[in-house]
């Protein structure tokens, strides 16, 4: 099928770009369950248990979620922030120290936040103002903050024994957990942050070419700050939804939450070099990862072969994009 | 501009107040209490003698269980008069430590006690030290050369999932359960002290008729533990037994089991921590047993690297040396005996 016969059946059914890979993600999804449904028929035969499985699939996914949300602004906005991880980490271990637990969940809450947010600041400052590619500030920034965090902990796990952070991961309003409301509202307000905001507009013309966004009028170096404080604020949030799965915090917590994040966001359609992303995708990427770890859970299958699975998809993602915006009559011809 | 100075004093006054607050909550005390062999029993080895300087090398703590070994040796050595502890750090990797106890060999100490990175790659400065007239003992990493050690003192994995499963085992039997679903999580797969672990499992429940039914490996943290014990807990709808590896992975697996609203099993720990043993003996939920694992193996490295540099047997053996190998057993804590073991938690 041609691109043209591709876009004119997109027009008829008027759906843009991000849709149809939306509709994709969703696709697999129900690929995924049906898969789970067949190979595991008397699970899925109990209705109280496919509802749990649901809770249970979006539960997991809500750290990772907040994370992947910010992601996708940073990503957006032409950047990469390898060390969400080491800031979920020094945020979750800064958060539940003795000390900081003396000042009870309000304190710790506060706390998480504030260390997430001024992390963030300072990846902003190095990249937009120190001139440092954003690989290279967020790499050290992985290194320097997990090394904090493990002095700050003195390498101990740090069991939180305050009941308030521990029971947000028990709490089930309207019979649906609390982090997993958490996360509708991150996505809901990422979302209308990205495209019915002024700040959004700016991310994307910031990320698609920063240059033509200086000239516009927009002030290029305080909008990346903006953008790494708020990822750094997201962390923040979900040091603080970890730690209370975990009910407590430890240097190593995290491990490897950048690249999941990163790779959730591609497999949504963000380009990884900037200017297009959508966090309706982002989440998908997210869901399609959780629903891939429980998928291989209830078959009992190892997770090596999990990880290959994962790379398979995030590769087929990043090739189907790559299909999308040089045409297939371009690729045919090389 | 006089808007948007005050706006920045504000802004810059909040930031300044936020990590003033912030830094005040970094203290962070919880007073560890180490594993210290007191002898007041009037045995011949406690004795003062010759002093002997103990170097000693282990990797960086990343893990409960590391920082307790090194708190271990530390307090082990303070406990003798007759002992001096030189402790070098010894770096993130293998490479590091190499370089460290090259340092560690020309300061010439009586003994070096030695937890490597890795066995293989710290066997060749085991033989260096050994060739230098310094005795070297071995702590739970094993060396692969007989000639790089004096004494290899040590865990046992094996032995560790051996208990575990039949723990496992004898409750289900006596419980009258006949074909039960077992659970088991284990720690970071890829390395050889798991895989170890899950062989000595897998052994005792054979002889018992029964397998593991689902298997979701963390990777040593609160957080991962939670994770796989969420996916082990979907997976499996109905279980009769858990066996996870490791107790500080293991606080994650019992907010899991919490947030899952389960208790319909029994679930049994590893290593031995405080916390575990302290559950075990409130017996206030899911967790009924542990099987240790224990850095206490720091201590006794240090007491029989004192007696072999004072050339010292252990007193309740023949021989007039001590041995060149001791592998500690793993001990199962219940309810019954937590008491007895609440001082080796770490």
């Amino acid at each position: 099928m041609t691109a043209e016969a591709v876009r004119a059946r997109q027009r008829r059914w008027n759906l843009d770009d991000n849709a149809v890979r939306n509709l994709g993600l969703v696709g697999v999804l129900v690929v995924l369950v049906v898969i789970g449904v067949v190979t595991r028929p008397e699970l899925y035969a109990d209705p109280t248990w496919v509802r749990n499985n649901v809770l249970t699939i979006l539960q997991q996914a809500s750290a990772i979620g907040v994370v992947t949300v910010g992601m996708t602004f940073v990503i957006v906005g032409g950047g990469i922030d390898l060390s969400v991880g080491a800031i979920i980490a020094l945020a979750g271990v800064w958060s539940t120290t003795l000390a900081t637990q003396s000042y009870g969940a309000l304190g710790m809450i506060f706390t998480a936040l504030v260390v997430g947010l001024a992390v963030g600041v300072v990846n902003g400052v190095l990249i937009s103002y120190g001139r440092l590619v954003p690989f290279i500030a967020t790499l050290a920034m992985l290194v320097s903050a997990r090394g904090l965090a493990a002095q700050i902990s003195g390498k101990q796990t740090q069991v939180s024994t305050n009941d308030t952070i521990n029971n947000l991961a028990t709490t089930r309003p309207l019979g649906i957990p609390l982090l997993v409301w958490l996360l509708a509202v991150v996505v809901a307000a990422g979302w209308v942050l990205l495209n019915r905001t002024t700040f959004g507009r700016r991310t994307v013309a910031v990320g698609g070419n920063p240059e033509a966004a200086r000239l516009a009028g927009i002030n290029v170096k305080r909008h990346t700050l903006m953008l790494y404080a708020l990822m750094g604020l997201c962390c923040g949030l979900a040091a603080i939804m970890l730690t209370s799965q975990a009910t407590s915090a430890q240097a190593a917590m995290a491990n490897l939450y950048e690249l999941d994040a990163i790779a959730a966001a591609i497999i949504g359609g963000t380009l990884l070099s900037g200017g297009r992303g959508t966090i309706v995708g982002a989440l998908f990427g997210v869901l399609v990862f959780s629903t891939i770890t429980n998928l291989f859970a209830i078959n009992n299958l190892s997770t090596e072969v999990q990880n290959m699975v994962k790379g398979g998809i995030i590769v087929a993602a990043v090739l189907i994009q790559q299909f999308r915006y040089r045409s297939l009559t371009q690729l045919l011809k090389r | 501009m006089s808007a948007l100075s005050r706006r920045n004093v504000l802004f810059g006054g909040a930031a300044v107040g936020a990590g003033a607050l912030l830094t005040a909550c970094t203290s962070n005390d919880p007073g560890t209490s180490a594993q210290v062999k007191t002898n007041e029993s009037g045995d011949a080895n406690a004795a003062p003698g010759q002093k002997v300087v103990i170097g000693f090398s282990a990797p960086a703590a990343d893990h409960g269980w590391i920082a307790a070994i090194t708190n271990n040796a530390k307090a082990q050595a303070a406990a003798y008069s007759d002992v001096e502890l030189k402790s070098v750090a010894a770096g993130n990797d293998a490479a590091a430590q190499r370089a460290a106890v090259a340092t560690l060999i020309s300061q010439k100490p009586t003994v070096i006690v030695m937890l490597p990175h890795d066995g293989k790659e710290l066997d060749a400065a085991g033989l260096e030290a050994m060739k230098a007239g310094i005795p070297v003992i071995n702590l739970d990493r094993a060396f692969p050369s007989r000639a790089a050690y004096r004494l290899q003192i040590k865990g046992d994995n094996f032995g560790m999932g051996l208990a575990a499963g039949a723990y496992i085992g004898e409750q289900l039997k006596s419980k009258g359960i006949s074909n039960p679903i077992i659970g088991e999580i284990p720690g970071i797969d890829s390395l050889e002290l798991t895989q170890e672990r899950s062989q000595g499992f897998n052994t005792a429940l054979a002889t018992y008729g029964f397998k593991v039914a689902n298997r979701r490996p963390a990777e040593f943290t609160a957080d991962s533990g939670q994770a796989a014990a969420t996916a082990l807990l979907q997976a499996l709808p109905k279980m009769d037994a858990v066996w996870n590896h490791d107790d500080d992975q293991g606080i994650g697996v019992l907010a899991a089991i919490k947030q899952a609203n389960r208790s319909d099993f029994f679930m049994v720990g590893g290593a031995g921590s405080k916390a575990a043993i302290d559950l075990i003996k409130a017996d206030s939920s899911v967790l009924k047993a542990t099987v240790t694992y224990s850095p206490s193996m720091a201590s006794s490295a240090v007491s029989l690297a004192r007696l072999i540099g004072q050339g010292k047997g252990m007193n309740d053996l023949v021989e007039l040396q001590v041995p060149k190998e001791i592998t500690l057993s793993s001990e199962t804590i219940t309810k019954e005996n937590a008491d007895r073991y609440a001082a080796l938690g770490f």
